[in-house]
């Protein structure tokens, strides 16, 4: 294969200088990209990078504030997904948004079926469809069933066809392989080598990096709304790739001093063990040991499994194989309820949609959990309601210190404390803290890792998961690695930031 | 090749036939054509609201409003014929703009303000049937010229057997309503929408359109079927038609058509019809059954139909090929 030279070709697809921001938020600022077409071009960023803004900005999602795009040498203003398929951009994305109801050959042709006097003509429509896909993907498949009857992998290749046969110039695959097994991302891989070959623009979005090797010529890296760089895969090492998108230089990681451990990672007595525990999709089987009072963190790009690990210890998916020991109480963990008796406590990652109770007080928010174990049958009394808030926000920090606020008001940090006391209460032995600190500032960020070490330091379990490796590596005893769904690693001492990053960029 | 997603249909047809059957052989006289003939003549006006309501549960959505808007055509119809002497000519055609711009107007509040079906249309059938009243609190009977001869005639079949007029009208509401089901844009476009709205909208499919579409379709309906309840009672009369929009629902279900959008054919909700009618027939057969054993058996026919339905469901989402 031969390297694509993006300086002496036509890129069909130029979009430079672009602006958009939301209420608070630049998301886009001075965004630069360009496809060629007949390669495939990846591209990358963490979680808020702004990779979906530029995807829907393509799309007529959302409208620009300012800045251009070329389509073939022409000027475009895209202002919906309709304009955009008309301008021959289309887009998959990850959840197939087809209608699982319709037959295989209806969600490739819906809205231009061949019809004669305003009559569908079925047959005819079958047969394009079943032409279409045999010729193109190279899939030979009953198109008179409906899509829900076929695996996730074909409906994609269904909503390719689709895009296809609008006659699109640039496909945008948005984690198509999200939900994939490996035999079906082959497949994948082969249909878009062959559509790149037909001289198709494709960008390709995704969080697996040996699959951004594995088919892409170039590389686009976003990292908070800015432009970072656009390379040659084959010139870009995965450990360059990860620092770009983390944001940090390998240089400077180097020198910082390490804050965590200082005589903590003695042998531990356990608290709880995973045993070959793995939910297909979700994350493959692992073993992890939690002891008393260790701090053991997750670390990994986005979409690595973090979140799913975390979510399995808590009960809060089913495992389809493998155990979850506690050592204390015998018996499995299989639900939140048994999670919680067990005193397991769970901080989501989502805090607006999974954790407060906006219309609620500080106070009420904080005694939620703890009334739940109580059962709403004992309700705890007022008096001891105050007290607990006040001994909380206190102890937390929270700000304003006043327990009859209402916690949609509070900043996002104080927020997240809020959470934090509402577990707390209900003295867990093992706290699952899912990215406690995103979007809070730097100070509460740092008080709510000071919190984390105490409450270890008093003997309580912490799962810590978070997307930022400087964090990690301060507060952790142990960090285990995720990649692609997979525990990767296990590190205990000489934790660095660099270590960390060269795991987690593997290969 | 036998489809799965034909299997709830079967089952319908299944049920009725069977029902059909043991009604034959319980009673004498009931195993004749004219008892199902009988069925289509006093389920005539159910069978064209069913159509519409089909196409509104496909969608995902649901129409209260039809019971009443039944009532209001014949209201209006009433008064407009006998008390104002307006000719049946123009009373009818009327009729059908209203009901549809009736429906027009709710699915415009459904679509632009997003607000519940379930919300909008109750509201419908409480302001249809409020009007009712303001046009006389009393039944308004006809004896319009017109009006009698579409109620009296009987179209004889041979072999001796005959239909009403209602009927002729009936099934071709539910001809057109297969043809717009399958074989136009509009009812592919409705199925896609009851599959998933999202999509619909990110294929660039006319969803405003197509949500609105539905509605007056259903309004249409609701009024053609008051028109013919009109032929049928030969009245107006603000109690008319208490409760139909249920009947309509249930029959819909009963075909096969799932709640929660997507799935369902206009022949499963003919049979659906058929199923209600013969277990009233059977009833009055039965002679000393009080006509409440309808809604009693119907209530377990539905709880059996969602059960099945749940299950073919769960089933479908566990069997890839």
């Amino acid at each position: 294969m031969s390297t694509v030279d993006g300086q002496e070709r036509e890129p069909i697809l130029q979009m430079s200088g672009i602006y958009k921001h939301f209420p608070g938020v630049k998301a886009l600022n001075n965004v630069s990209f360009r496809l060629f077409p007949g390669e495939v071009h990846a591209l990358m960023g963490e979680n808020g990078a702004g990779k979906s803004t530029l995807i829907k900005v393509l799309t007529g999602v959302y409208s620009i504030d300012q800045g251009a795009v070329t389509l073939s040498g022409r000027h475009v203003a895209i202002h919906s997904p309709l304009e955009a398929q008309a301008a021959g951009i289309s887009t998959v994305y990850q959840e197939v948004n087809l209608c699982p109801n319709l037959t295989v050959a209806e969600n490739i042709f819906i809205g231009r079926e061949p019809r004669r006097f305003g009559r569908i003509l079925w047959k005819e429509m079958n047969r394009k469809a079943e032409q279409l896909l045999r010729e193109r993907l190279q899939l030979g498949i009953d198109v008179t069933q409906p899509l829900y009857m076929y695996s996730v992998a074909i409906q994609q290749l269904v909503a390719i066809a689709r895009a296809l046969n609008i006659s699109a110039k640039v496909l945008i695959l948005d984690e198509p392989t999200s939900s994939l097994d490996r035999n079906e991302v082959e497949q994948l891989f082969k249909i878009m080598r062959k559509l790149k070959e037909d001289g198709l623009a494709i960008l390709f979005v995704t969080h697996f990096l040996d699959q951004v090797y594995e088919i892409s010529e170039r590389i686009t890296i976003l990292r908070n709304g800015e432009f970072v760089g656009e390379y040659e895969a084959a010139q870009l090492p995965r450990i360059e790739l990860v620092s770009k998108m983390i944001g940090k230089e390998l240089e400077l990681l180097g020198e910082l001093p390490k804050a965590g451990g200082e005589g903590r990672a003695e042998a531990k007595e356990s608290l709880i063990e995973a045993i070959g525990l793995g939910r297909k999709g979700a994350i493959e089987p692992f073993d992890l040991l939690i002891g008393k009072g260790e701090v053991v963190s997750l670390a990994g790009l986005l979409g690595s499994g973090r979140t799913e690990m975390a979510r399995l210890f808590f009960g809060a998916d089913r495992p389809d194989q493998g155990q979850l020991l506690l050592k204390d109480s015998p018996g499995a963990v299989h639900s939140p309820r048994q999670a919680i008796d067990a005193g397991i406590a769970f901080c989501p990652e989502n805090r607006k949609t999974e954790g407060i109770i906006d219309d609620l007080t500080v106070r009420e928010n904080i005694v939620l959990a703890m009334q739940a174990t109580r059962g709403w049958m004992r309700r705890i009394p007022r008096k001891k309601q105050d007290e607990l808030a006040d001994q909380y926000i206190k102890a937390l920090n929270i700000n304003p210190p006043n327990p009859e606020h209402l916690v949609k008001n509070l900043s996002g940090g104080n927020q997240q404390k809020v959470i934090l006391a509402r577990w707390l209460l209900t003295q867990p032995k093992l706290l699952i803290l899912d990215e406690p600190t995103r979007g809070i500032d730097v100070g509460a960020k740092a008080e709510i890792q000071k919190l984390v070490l105490s409450l270890a330091r008093q003997g309580m379990s912490v799962l810590f998961v978070s997307s930022e490796l400087e964090e990690v590596v301060r507060v952790s005893d142990r960090i285990v690695v995720l990649r692609d769904r997979k525990k990767v690693k296990e590190m205990q001492e000489d934790i660095g930031q660099q270590q960390v990053m060269q795991a987690i960029a593997g290969g | 090749m036998f489809k799965q997603k034909y299997l709830s249909i079967a089952v319908t047809v299944f049920l009725f036939a069977v029902m059909f059957l043991a009604g034959s052989f319980r009673y004498t006289g009931f195993f004749s054509l004219q008892v199902i003939l009988n069925l289509l003549i006093d389920n005539a006006f159910l069978l064209i609201v069913a159509v519409g309501m089909t196409f509104v549960i496909v969608t995902g959505g649901i129409d209260l409003s039809v019971g009443s808007v039944i009532a209001l055509t014949t209201m209006m119809s009433a008064s407009l014929v006998q008390e104002h002497g307006w000719p049946p000519a123009v009373v009818i055609p009327l009729m059908l703009v209203i009901g549809s711009l009736f429906g027009w107007v709710m699915g415009a509040i459904i679509h632009y303000f997003k607000i519940q079906p379930f919300i909008v249309t109750l509201a419908g059938m409480f302001l249809a049937r409020g009007l009712c009243y303001v046009i006389s609190i009393n039944t308004i009977t006809i004896d319009d010229a017109f009006y009698t001869k579409m109620a009296q005639t009987k179209i004889h079949l041979p072999g001796g057997s005959f239909i009403s007029i209602s009927v002729i009208i009936a099934l071709v509401v539910i001809a057109a309503g297969i043809y717009i089901a399958h074989y136009t844009r509009l009812g592919r476009n409705i199925y896609a929408l009851g599959g998933s709205e999202q999509s619909a909208l990110l294929m660039g499919l006319p969803v405003a359109r197509t949500k609105i579409a539905v509605y007056t379709l259903s309004g249409f309906c609701s009024a053609l079927a008051g028109v013919v309840f009109t032929f049928y009672m030969l009245s107006g009369y603000g109690l008319h038609a208490m409760g139909l929009e249920l009947d309509a629902i249930a029959s819909v279900v009963i075909g096969g058509t799932l709640l929660t959008g997507g799935v369902g054919y206009i022949f499963g909700t003919f049979f659906g019809v058929l199923i209600q009618g013969v277990i009233q027939t059977i009833i009055s057969f039965e002679g000393t059954l009080s006509s409440w054993w309808t809604k009693i058996v119907i209530g377990l026919l539905l709880f059996l139909f969602i059960l099945f339905q749940r299950v073919l469901s769960a089933r479908q989402a566990t069997q890839k090929l």
